[in-house]
């Protein structure tokens, strides 16, 4: 990794302010992605995952979201620091966003062609009938049927599969360099979503661009990502190299991540491991590792200070003191049917 | 497979909806969510009933409670035809008969505490004095794996999670004898999900419940069910042992659903057979088999011809039912878990 990575995440803590204190729902979470890789961003509702996407992009709720601390470096610029200028050409220029709900990043009164359009009308110096051409070409490369009748009609016309294909045709009209994937299959069928991780990807291999997929799917961060961090309670309990996380997940809470889903592989009816208990609430969040109240490894020293993230293995750290004592992982063999 | 009595069954069971339009909203045209489904399901048993939004899977669901009314076929619990039982003689029914619904916080009422909650379906039936009703709801919490403190407290003071518990509890109030589940973990974390999915099991051990377990997640319905069936645009495709289902895909629907399960394995080389285009609609379906426009392996009889659910087992393998005009060859698209391939192939 010596070449400079496209996106860096260094220690961001984000807060929300209400009545008079300040919750960190992001607290102290960093990360790399490399140019053309995914990374991918896991974990359960409240873990911030989406809060860590939406700063990147500076798009959190206003006036309630602020930025408390760390750096967001983007093409080597910080954007935590950058005006509101700035952002402008980043935003839907070199960074594309595409969001969980194709309906609501849509605007329901207003052709495909036009929303289209506009994204690229504001970024790049064309006349409109060039800027129609392209779009046709966009809505093309992203698969949608006919384009040059699609891009006459409204977002509530076609379905969400094709809704999700227009908002990727919007976050690619500026070939961006990254795209931000907020849960971009979440609401979509099984089907549906396996076409829409596959233009992704293929997208990705024709143009080069670096992907953040959050998601709170393990099943999408396998098949499509590169590296994933797994969040939890705003900070970052692990982070490597996919098949090093699947495969030899260090941190307790990975590990029951992996357990309790159930697989293809999982014998029918038997009683599924689970993880006990629940996350504390933001405002009370324990001195120590945020994970002791449910780690099934914890012990009193857990409860001192919070853990740092250690070296495991190439590119893969994790925030747990006692990772080294834990019984080694045994993956679910696709042999044991 | 036919020793003990089905606890319930449905045939032919169509339900029909009116689109309106218009100024005079005239019924424009009919959407059919649900049409035609028959189904046997065994005491103690789950059957799964999985497939894509729009398939009709909750409308089935809600059918069969009688939450909205069938415009066709027969729905026979423990002998009795609900489909046209009048309002009163269906409600000593419906203590054995409950449901579970997918979003806990909208499904209770927020505005009563979980007693409450609880307490009404006794007294719905006029079951037992107040004493002996929370007395009730105390085991009910036990069961659930709730405090019984939790009688006192709203919804909006638990994890979706719980309320999913709370959700459970409320349904088990009247010692039913089939639960119908409708996406019940799919708003839940993984983390909840695994303890809700346990719980389920649990409680179906010990009290012999059958299940109609309605989800779109394809290894969630695999983990709890005993027999699967998918659907697709208001009518079954394939109806089958759990296992076999995934050993043995028959359908290309099947098969490109199965193929298109994210499995948390990374690079995992499976063969992918990812369906293009997207779910017609119910209001226009096309003629044939429902399937032909996103089929690979489409030929003219399935433009023309619905293929109906035949059984493709022999006597003594558990019984396989498809509505596939062909026996499609096992190798044209290999199965996601690699299982040995040494099918029959009479036909392609």
């Amino acid at each position: 990794m010596s070449e400079a990575p496209l996106l860096e995440v260094r220690d961001l803590a984000v807060g929300f302010e209400s009545g008079g204190t300040v919750a960190r729902a992001v607290d102290g979470v960093s990360f790399r992605v490399a140019r053309g890789k995914t990374l991918g961003i896991v974990g359960e509702s409240g873990c911030g995952k989406s809060v860590t996407a939406f700063s990147i992009m500076r798009l959190l709720p206003q006036p309630h979201g602020k930025i408390l601390g760390g750096k967001i470096l983007f093409e080597g610029q910080d954007l935590v620091q950058a005006s509101e200028a700035e952002l402008h050409r980043v935003r839907g220029g070199r960074i594309g966003m595409v969001f969980q709900e194709p309906l609501s990043a849509l605007n329901p009164v207003q052709t495909i062609g036009r929303q289209v359009m506009e994204a690229l009308l504001l970024h790049k110096p064309l006349t409109k009938e060039a800027a129609w051409a392209e779009a046709i070409t966009l809505l093309d490369k992203v698969g949608i049927p006919s384009p040059e009748v699609r891009i006459r009609e409204y977002p509530h016309q076609l379905s969400g599969g094709m809704r999700q294909r227009v908002v990727i045709a919007m976050a690619l009209s500026c070939n961006p360099s990254l795209l931000i994937a907020d849960e971009p299959t979440t609401a979509l069928d099984v089907t549906i979503q396996a076409q829409i991780l596959e233009l992704m990807l293929s997208l990705q291999r024709d143009l080069g661009m670096a992907i953040v997929l959050i998601t709170h799917d393990l099943g999408v961060i396998a098949q499509v990502c590169d590296e994933a961090v797994v969040m939890y309670a705003g900070q970052v309990a692990e982070y490597g190299p996919v098949e090093a996380l699947f495969h030899r997940p260090a941190h307790p809470y990975t590990r029951g991540l992996l357990a309790s889903i159930p697989r293809l592989t999982t014998p029918r009816k038997s009683r599924l491991p689970t993880i006990e208990g629940a996350v504390p609430a933001l405002n009370e969040m324990p001195a120590g590792c945020r994970y002791q109240n449910r780690c099934p490894y914890a012990e009193a020293r857990c409860a001192l200070a919070p853990p740092p993230l250690e070296a495991v293995g190439e590119g893969h750290a994790v925030s747990c003191i006692r990772w080294r004592e834990l019984p080694e992982f045994k993956p679910v063999s696709p042999a044991a049917v | 497979m036919s020793s003990p009595a089905p606890i319930l069954e449905v045939r032919d069971l169509k339900t029909h909806f009116p689109v309106r339009g218009g100024i005079w909203l005239r019924s424009v045209a009919t959407c059919k969510a649900v049409d035609g489904v028959s189904f046997q399901l065994l005491p103690g048993e789950t059957l799964g009933l999985v497939g894509e939004s729009g398939c009709g899977k909750s409308t089935l669901g809600k059918s069969i409670v009688r939450l909205l009314a069938p415009t066709a076929g027969s729905i026979r619990f423990e002998g009795v035809d609900l489909a046209t039982l009048g309002r009163k003689k269906l409600k000593p029914i419906r203590r054995h008969l409950q449901m579970i619904f997918q979003d806990p916080a909208e499904s209770l009422n927020a505005r009563h505490t979980v007693g409450q909650i609880l307490e009404e379906p006794f007294i719905i039936h006029g079951i037992g004095s107040a004493e002996e009703r929370r007395a009730s709801i105390d085991t009910l919490l036990d069961k659930v794996g709730l405090p019984r403190a939790a009688a006192h407290r709203y919804p909006f003071e638990f994890s979706g999670g719980q309320r999913q518990r709370i959700g459970i509890a409320r349904a088990l109030a009247l010692q039913p004898r089939l639960i119908i589940c409708d996406e019940p973990v799919s708003a839940l974390d993984v983390s909840i999900q695994s303890q809700v999915l346990n719980l389920l099991l649990d409680l179906q051990r010990e009290f012999h419940l059958s299940y109609l377990f309605i989800t779109h997640n394809l290894a969630v319905v695999k983990h709890v069910s005993d027999r699967i069936a998918v659907m697709y645009l208001g009518r079954i495709v394939e109806l089958s042992d759990a296992e076999d289902l995934y050993a043995r895909p028959r359908h290309p629907y099947t098969r490109a659903l199965i193929a298109a399960i994210p499995e948390p394995e990374p690079r995992a080389t499976r063969p992918r057979f990812i369906g293009t285009g997207d779910l017609p609609s119910p209001i226009n379906p096309p003629p044939g088999c429902p399937f032909h426009p996103r089929c690979p392996h489409a030929t003219d009889l399935c433009r023309r011809e619905p293929p109906p659910l035949r059984e493709t087992s022999s006597a003594a393998e558990p019984s396989h039912a498809v509505a596939c005009h062909y026996d499609l060859l096992p190798a044209a698209i290999p199965s996601p878990l690699g299982a040995p391939q040494k099918q029959e192939s009479r036909d392609t």
